[in-house]
C-alpha cells in the first residue's frame, strides 16, 4: 500500500517504538502534524519554544539510554533548535532531529521561512540529511536512529521538504542497515587491553578517571567492578558522576576546575592513569603542559579515536566499546597470577587520605545568609540521595556537582560540554517523561531559570511536579567570581536588575511559588515543597549569600595542582 | 611538514563542504584541495594536500574517518606515492619572447595548446616544485593568466586505496 511522507514518518516513528516526540507544529510539518494527530501509539510533548523541545528530548534520553526525539518547523523553527542540537553534540546524546523544510522547488529561492537547515546545524550534528525523494525517507530514518544510537552517540537530523511530506510509495521499514562508510568498533585491541592490565598491576600509584562515556554505554557497574577488584581511587568528570558510588570510600570526588583537592592532587601525581570515556578536556586537565610534566602512563579506553592523542599523548590507546573492553579487563584481572602492589597501593592511599584532611568542599554556614552549598545537601537529604537532578550553567551547577553524591547513573543531568543556560526546567521535563515517578529536581540560578522560563506553561500542560531549586544570589554567579578573582571586582553586566518575583511568576504559570530567606528555613521548605506538593511544580527562590564562590578552582590555564582553595582566602 | 591526504567519500550532495567544514572548524590548514567522482559513480575521491605536525596530521585523519559519508582515509605521503597538478598558463608571446616561450615550454615538456598572434597558453603537468620552476624560469611580466588543478596523487605499486 502507497503512504504519503507524512504517512511515513509517523510508521517510521512507531516502528522505532518512539515514547514521546517534543516538538513544536508550523508550516511545513503541517501533514506530519496531521497524520500525527490520527494516531495515538506515541505522544507527542507540546513545548513553548524549540530549544526546549531538544534539550527535553536530550535529558529524556540521558535518563533513560533511549533515542530522544523531536521535531520542528523549518527556518525559526531550527534555528531555535540549534542550541539544544549544539548541547546534544557535545555530550554525545542520541537524537533524532526531523525538520521541516520549504518544498523542494522553492529551496534556495529565499522562500518564507527558509533556512539552509543541513548547512546550519553540518557542525553541531553527528550526520544530517536533507530527503529529496520519498522513497528515500524510510531508510533515511532508520539510518537516523542507527546512526544516533550506535559509535559515539550523537544528535542526527532529518530534514523533509514539505512536498516530499505529500508525496507516495510503498513503505517498507528496514530492519537493519548497513553502511559501508561507517562501522563503529565495538572490542577493544586484546593486545592493547593485556598490555593495560600488565600496567595496573604494576602501578604504584594508579588512578582511574572516569568520564561521560561510562554513563552513555551503560558501563558503571562494571566500571564498579573494575575498580574495586583494584582497589584504585577513582575520579569522575562532570559528565561522569553516577558512573561510580560518590558515597564509595574509593571515589575522590569529581577532578578538574571545580573538582575536589584530592581528586585533582591524585589525576596530577600518579604513574598509571585508567581514562575510562573521557577526553581530557581543558575543564579537566587544566594546562595539557603542566599536566605533562609529572610522567605517568596513560591507558585510554574510548569509542572515538578521535578522543585519543587529542590533548594528551597516551601510552596504551585502545579504542573500543567501553563495557566491552571493561569485560576484558575483568576476565583477565580474574586470570591474572599478579595481584596490584599491595605495598605501593597503602602507600598511596596514605597519602591521598592526607590530601583528603584538607576537606577542600568545606564551607560556613551561618545564622543569616543561606549558603548555596548548604541547600544542595539538604537538597541531598531530603530527596534521599535518589532525586533526578537537573541543572543549569554555572555556580549553582558546580556547587550540585560538588554536593549531591550521586550513587547512580543516569541522574545527574546537566549541560557540560557546551554549558548550555536554559537546559535546566526543559532537561527535567523530559527526566519526568522518561522516568514518570521519578523526583526530578531542577537546580538553577535566577538568571538561567529565566532563559527557558516559558517551559512552566508546559509543565502545567502536562503537570510535571519538577521541583525547581533556584538559588537566587542576584548575580550571575559564575561571572561575578571571575570578575573578581581576575578582572578587578569589576562586576561588569554581571548583576541581575529587575528580577521578576518569581513566587507569583509560579503562581501566575499555575503552580505553587515558595520563598526562602533563612538557614533555618531551608530544610522545611525543601521538605513542604517534595513532601506536602509532592504532585505539584514548586518553584523555591531561595536567597542565597550573593558573594559565595565556587572551591576549589583551577583558574584557566593554570595547572590541575595549583588549586585556589576556600581556605586560601 | 606537508601532507597528502587521499580520500574516498560517498558521493552525495554537500560531502565537500562537510570536507571543507571540518578543516576551517577545527582550524586545519589547506593548501589544496581536489575531487572528482571515481569509476564507480557513487564514489568521490579527494586529495588534500595540508601542513601541519604528525599530530596534527593524524587528528586530521581520525577527524575524517569520523564524517559518516567518508569510506577511508590514507596519509599518501607516509610511503611511495606519485603526485601530479595540472597547469595552464597564458602567457604574451610576441616577437622574440615567442620563440623563447616555446623553448623553455619545451624543456619542462609542457604543450601549448591553444597559440593567438600575441599570446600561447602552454599545459604542464608535474609536481608542485616542477610547475613552480617553471613559472620562475620564464619572465613574470610576461604571464596573464595562471589556473593550477592542485594535488592529486596515487600510491606506487601495490598501494591501493579501494571501497
Amino acid at each position: 500500500m502507497q503512504l504519503t511522507g507524512a504517512e511515513i514518518v509517523i510508521r517510521c516513528l512507531q516502528e522505532e517504538k518512539v515514547e514521546f516526540v517534543f516538538g513544536y507544529p508550523g508550516g511545513s510539518v503541517l501533514y506530519i502534524y496531521d497524520e500525527l494527530f490520527k494516531q495515538d501509539q506515541f505522544k507527542h510533548i507540546l513545548v513553548r519554544h524549540e530549544q526546549a523541545a531538544v534539550h527535553a528530548a536530550d535529558a529524556y534520553s540521558r535518563s533513560s539510554q533511549k533515542v530522544g526525539v523531536c521535531m520542528v518547523t523549518s527556518g525559526p523553527g531550527v534555528t531555535n533548535a540549534v542550541t539544544g542540537i549544539a548541547t546534544a553534540y557535545m555530550d554525545s546524546i542520541p537524537l533524532v532531529v526531523i525538520t521541516g523544510q520549504v518544498p523542494t522547488a522553492y529551496i534556495g529561492q529565499d522562500a518564507f521561512q527558509e533556512a539552509d537547515t543541513v548547512g546550519i546545524t553540518r557542525p553541531c550534528v553527528k550526520h544530517n540529511f536533507l530527503v529529496k525523494d520519498v522513497k528515500d525517507l524510510a531508510v533515511t530514518l532508520k539510518k537516523a536512529f542507527y546512526l544516533a544510537r550506535t559509535g559515539r552517540p550523537g544528535p542526527v537530523l532529518v530534514d523533509i521538504p514539505k512536498d516530499i511530506t505529500t508525496h507516495k510509495c510503498d513503505f517498507h521499514y528496514p530492519k537493519s542497515i548497513a553502511m559501508r562508510s561507517y562501522n563503529p568498533v565495538v572490542k577493544g585491541h586484546s593486545g592493547q587491553i593485556k598490555k593495560a592490565v600488565q600496567l595496573l598491576l604494576e602501578a604504584k600509584r594508579p588512578m582511574i578517571y572516569a568520564g561521560g562515556g561510562v554513563i552513555l554505554s551503560d558501563a558503571a557497574d562494571k566500571l564498579t567492578k573494575v575498580t574495586r577488584m583494584l582497589g584504585f581511587p577513582i575520579t569522575q568528570t562532570l559528565m561522569g558522576l553516577g558512573g561510580y558510588p560518590a558515597t564509595d570510600g574509593q571515589s575522590l570526588g569529581m577532578l578538574g576546575m571545580h573538582g575536589t583537592y584530592e581528586a585533582n592532587m591524585a589525576m596530577q601525581h600518579c604513574d598509571v592513569l585508567l581514562a575510562v570515556g573521557a577526553r581530557f578536556d581543558d575543564r579537566v586537565i587544566g594546562n595539557p603542559a603542566h599536566f605533562g610534566q609529572v610522567a605517568r602512563k596513560i591507558i585510554h579506553i574510548d569509542i572515538d579515536p578521535s578522543s585519543i592523542s587529542k590533548r594528551v599523548k597516551v601510552d596504551v590507546p585502545i579504542v573500543g566499546n567501553v563495557p566491552d573492553v571493561l569485560d576484558e579487563i575483568i576476565k583477565l584481572l580474574e586470570a591474572a597470577d599478579g595481584k596490584p602492589d599491595a605495598k605501593g597501593l597503602a602507600s598511596w592511599w596514605k597519602q591521598i587520605d592526607e590530601w583528603r584532611g584538607k576537606n577542600s568542599l568545606q564551607y560556613k554556614q551561618g545564622s543569616d545568609l543561606i549558603m548555596p552549598q548548604y541547600v544542595v545537601e539538604k537538597l541531598y537529604e531530603v530527596t534521599g540521595g535518589d532525586a533526578f537532578v537537573t541543572s543549569d550553567v554555572g555556580q549553582h551547577q558546580m556547587w550540585a556537582a560538588q554536593y549531591y553524591k550521586f550513587d547512580k547513573p543516569r541522574r545527574w543531568i546537566n549541560s557540560g560540554g557546551l554549558g548550555t543556560m536554559g537546559f535546566g526546567l526543559p532537561a527535567a521535563m523530559g527526566v519526568r517523561f522518561a522516568n514518570p515517578k521519578a523526583t526530578v529536581a531542577c537546580v538553577t540560578g535566577e538568571a538561567s531559570i529565566q532563559m527557558c522560563i516559558q517551559e512552566l506553561s508546559t509543565c502545567k500542560q502536562y503537570r510535571l511536579p519538577i521541583k525547581i531549586v533556584n538559588l537566587n544570589n542576584g548575580y550571575l554567579g559564575m561571572v561575578r567570581q571571575w570578575q573578581q578573582m581576575f578582572h578587578g571586582n569589576r562586576y561588569s553586566e554581571s548583576y541581575v536588575d529587575a528580577l521578576p518575583d518569581f513566587v507569583k511568576l509560579a503562581e501566575a504559570y499555575g503552580h505553587v511559588g515558595l520563598k526562602v530567606e533563612k538557614p533555618a528555613d531551608v530544610e522545611p521548605a525543601l521538605r513542604e515543597a517534595f513532601v506536602k506538593h509532592k504532585n505539584e511544580l514548586v518553584f523555591l527562590d531561595i536567597l542565597t549569600d550573593p558573594t559565595a564562590n565556587v572551591f576549589p578552582m583551577v583558574a584557566g590555564g593554570k595547572g590541575l595542582s595549583e588549586m585556589i582553595l576556600a581556605e586560601d582566602l | 611538514m606537508r601532507h597528502i591526504i587521499s580520500i574516498l567519500i560517498e558521493n552525495e550532495a554537500g560531502a565537500l563542504s562537510r570536507v571543507s567544514g571540518l578543516f576551517s572548524a577545527r582550524g586545519y590548514n589547506i593548501e589544496s584541495l581536489t575531487v572528482a567522482p571515481t569509476e564507480d559513480a557513487s564514489l568521490s575521491r579527494m586529495t588534500i594536500v595540508s601542513i601541519g605536525s604528525d599530530e596534527v596530521i593524524e587528528q586530521i585523519t581520525k577527524q575524517l574517518n569520523k564524517l559518516i559519508d567518508v569510506v577511508k582515509v590514507v596519509e599518501l605521503s607516509e610511503a611511495p606515492h606519485i603526485e601530479r597538478e595540472l597547469m595552464l598558463v597564458k602567457v604574451r608571446a610576441t616577437g622574440k619572447d615567442r620563440e623563447e616561450m616555446k623553448r623553455v615550454a619545451d624543456i619542462f615538456r609542457g604543450r601549448i595548446i591553444d597559440v593567438t598572434e600575441s599570446s600561447y597558453v602552454i599545459e604542464l603537468t608535474g609536481n608542485g616544485a616542477k610547475l613552480d620552476a617553471f613559472l620562475a624560469a620564464i619572465d613574470a611580466s610576461l604571464v596573464l593568466e595562471t589556473v593550477r588543478t592542485g594535488v592529486c596523487g596515487v600510491g606506487r605499486g601495490d598501494r591501493i586505496l579501494k571501497a
